[in-house]
């Protein structure tokens, strides 16, 4: 019960951070969907981190470690940890000089001014729209589940789900970037603040880790778990691709134009690796070490699963197959690991942890409301016809509304949807990443090449999903062959996804999107802009 | 000159997170625990804060702030962009019109 109370209080902290960030200000669009443009450099690198990090960074780290050992640093953080800053220095930093040069909110608006074109740039909206929207769901299950594990069950999944939503709409609402903003640098305190620790804490618990991890390496079956030799140099290539979606992320973009001035770019592109490092570094140590902690009856039974799942897989029915994978899923094993080892407090403070990364929807919330407001309301005229104000309130009338149907979906749709639509909104937007980087960089660009990658990416991620449904997964080392070419897999379906050629999708899709804007772009040379609109972007 | 020194150090930094020589072995387990291919990039991360401090120090697109001051001070004197302010340009707070929304 005192978890419970730790993350509610911790509820109404962020509430009560939203509602301060938000009072007094001046109302119009530009604050309240971007802060004026005036945020600092602390708020800038924690709130910007802190967009980046979701309940995977906690839970799904130290979960996919547990099942995978170390190949998940580098599969996932220190990929991060060189393309996000370096895509912060080079595609971050021009962004935000024409933003606040020619007063851009969102990059779809960069698109139609610097592509001369119209539709198009909704035909854009609407493909990150729904690449966003999975987020926002599972955001929403997420704190329904987090609520109902740390109360033992005293609070329903459906309230909890009901509570996550109304204060995350609560803070958006009112305090709309700022208010964003300071709670995105509250929680990445939080988070850091955790990692250090739950280390130390479980460290004694566990009587120090240099006899775990002896006891793993004398393990066959745990061994191979201290180094990469189950993964093969072509699938952790691709997860080099995956950190590009960050760059293409509306919220991110919407994000680079807050800051009051260019230098605040400076220290977040240089502690921005060593900020992965903090939170990814004990997440996936601690989700290793957890398979030595047989003590907890809980991880002995995940332990267990997993063994009979790899001895008799298999012959196994599907659905037995199923209740075992799920039986031996990590993603709770850091909480089992602080309820074994950790003191209550710490227990406390780590339901609020863990809330503060399931609540990461914010951003995505309120940057899917300024794409609506910007690049549909007013770009349709409804700025114009009914000024500013009413414009904010709209902004407001459309986050309230997207967390009522996010509810909706969240109640009454199978989890396992929106975990592969995520899963694949990522790649998604790493496909997307070729139109921020020809806008910015290659006068030779047209319109058609943006339609060209934005529809491929659209057909792309729904082909992907499509197969993943029709095929179900193999158990874990095998492979299904969906298309072979003169003996040579194209495309097969493993446990962990699709292949293509042995590359994870992202591969194949952002290359092909590269592809198409040069091809077609080159192909409709005829439809390149004015050469003062070009003049604009030479900065 | 630059430019090209720094695309090589980048393209050097990527491949070198390709560490296949610590693929399939887990000693020394360094500070007694950390299994080396963790380590390696942990410290891979580390170095990563290095080389972004290294490109900061030398390849701040400074240019980028002062081209905006000067473009404040044009537009303090009511000259805008091409003659348009960017409000005006703007379909919402920014950004272009819609065809035949002119």
């Amino acid at each position: 019960m005192i978890p419970a109370l730790v993350v509610f209080g911790y509820l109404g902290v962020v509430l009560g951070i939203g509602l301060f960030a938000g009072r007094g200000r001046q109302g119009d669009a530009e604050d309240y969907f971007l802060a004026g443009r005036t945020i600092g450099p602390a708020v800038f690198l924690l709130s910007l981190f802190g967009t980046n990090m979701t309940a995977f960074s906690i839970l799904g780290a130290s979960g996919h470690a547990f099942a995978n050992g170390i190949v998940t640093y580098g599969l996932m953080a220190s990929s991060s940890a060189l393309v996000i800053p370096l895509g912060l220095f080079f595609i971050g930093t021009r962004l935000w000089a024409l933003g606040k040069r020619h007063g851009f909110m969102t990059p779809v608006q960069m698109f139609r001014d610097r592509w001369e074109c119209g539709h198009i740039g909704t035909v854009i909206f609407a493909v990150q729209a729904v690449l966003l929207v999975p987020y926002i769901v599972i955001a929403v299950m997420g704190g329904g589940t987090t609520l109902a594990a740390v109360s033992g069950g005293m609070v329903p999944f459906w309230l909890g789900g009901a509570v996550v939503s109304l204060v995350v709409m609560g803070y958006v609402f009112f305090g709309g970037m700022r208010g964003t903003a300071w709670v995105n640098s509250f929680q990445t305190i939080l988070f850091l603040s955790f990692g250090t620790i739950a280390v130390i804490v479980i460290a004694r618990g566990m009587g120090g880790f240099s006899s775990a991890m002896e006891s793993l390496l004398a393990a066959p079956a745990t061994a191979p778990l201290l180094t990469r030799e189950r993964v093969s140099p072509l699938y952790f290539l691709s997860y080099t691709f995956i950190p590009l979606s960050s760059l293409a992320f509306p919220h991110i973009g919407i994000f680079c134009l807050t800051a009051k001035r260019l230098s605040h770019f400076k220290r977040t592109v240089i502690l921005y690796p060593i900020c992965m490092l903090a939170i990814w570094l004990p997440s996936v140590f601690l989700g290793l070490a957890a398979n030595r902690a047989v003590d907890l009856p809980a991880i002995q039974a995940k332990v267990e699963a997993r063994a009979t799942l790899a001895a008799q897989g298999p012959s196994l029915p599907p659905e037995q197959r199923a209740a075992l994978r799920a039986k031996a899923s990590g993603d709770d094993v850091i909480l089992k690991l602080v309820e074994g080892y950790a003191p209550l407090w710490l227990a406390s403070l780590l339901g609020a942890a863990v809330m503060a990364a399931v609540m990461a929807s914010d951003s995505q919330i309120l940057a899917l409301s300024t794409m609506f407001t910007e690049d549909v309301f007013a770009f349709y005229g409804g700025a114009a016809r009914f000024g500013p104000s009413v414009q904010v309130q709209t902004g407001r009338i459309f986050v309230v509304l997207l967390t009522v149907v996010a509810y909706s979906i969240a109640m009454t749709a199978p989890q396992s949807i929106f975990d592969i639509a995520s899963q694949y909104a990522f790649a998604g937007y790493s496909a997307l990443s070729p139109l921020l980087v020809a806008a910015l960089f290659w006068k030779k660009s047209t319109k058609w090449g943006a339609l060209a990658v934005a529809v491929w990416t659209a057909a792309a991620v729904a082909g992907v999903a499509v197969l993943q449904t029709m095929v179900a997964a193999p158990p874990p080392g095998e492979a299904i062959t969906v298309w072979a070419v003169g003996g040579v897999d194209v495309i097969a379906r493993i446990a962990a996804g699709t292949t293509v050629l042995g590359f994870l999708p992202v591969v194949p899709m952002t290359l092909v999107s590269v592809l198409l804007m040069v091809v077609v772009s080159q192909a409709t040379a005829g439809s390149r802009p004015a050469p003062a609109t070009l003049a604009r972007y030479e900065v | 000159m630059q430019a090209a020194l720094i695309a090589l150090i980048t393209g050097l930094v990527y491949v070198l997170h390709q560490d296949f020589w610590f693929w399939r072995t887990a000693r020394p387990l360094v500070f007694g625990f950390l299994p080396i291919g963790l380590f390696y990039h942990a410290a891979y991360t580390v170095a990563i804060s290095a080389f972004m401090w290294l490109l900061v120090r030398r390849a701040w697109p400074s240019h980028l702030e002062e081209a905006n001051e000067r473009q404040h001070v044009s537009h303090a004197r009511g000259a805008g962009i091409e003659g348009v302010p960017a409000s005006a340009r703007a379909g919402g707070s920014g950004g272009a019109k819609p065809p035949g929304k002119k």
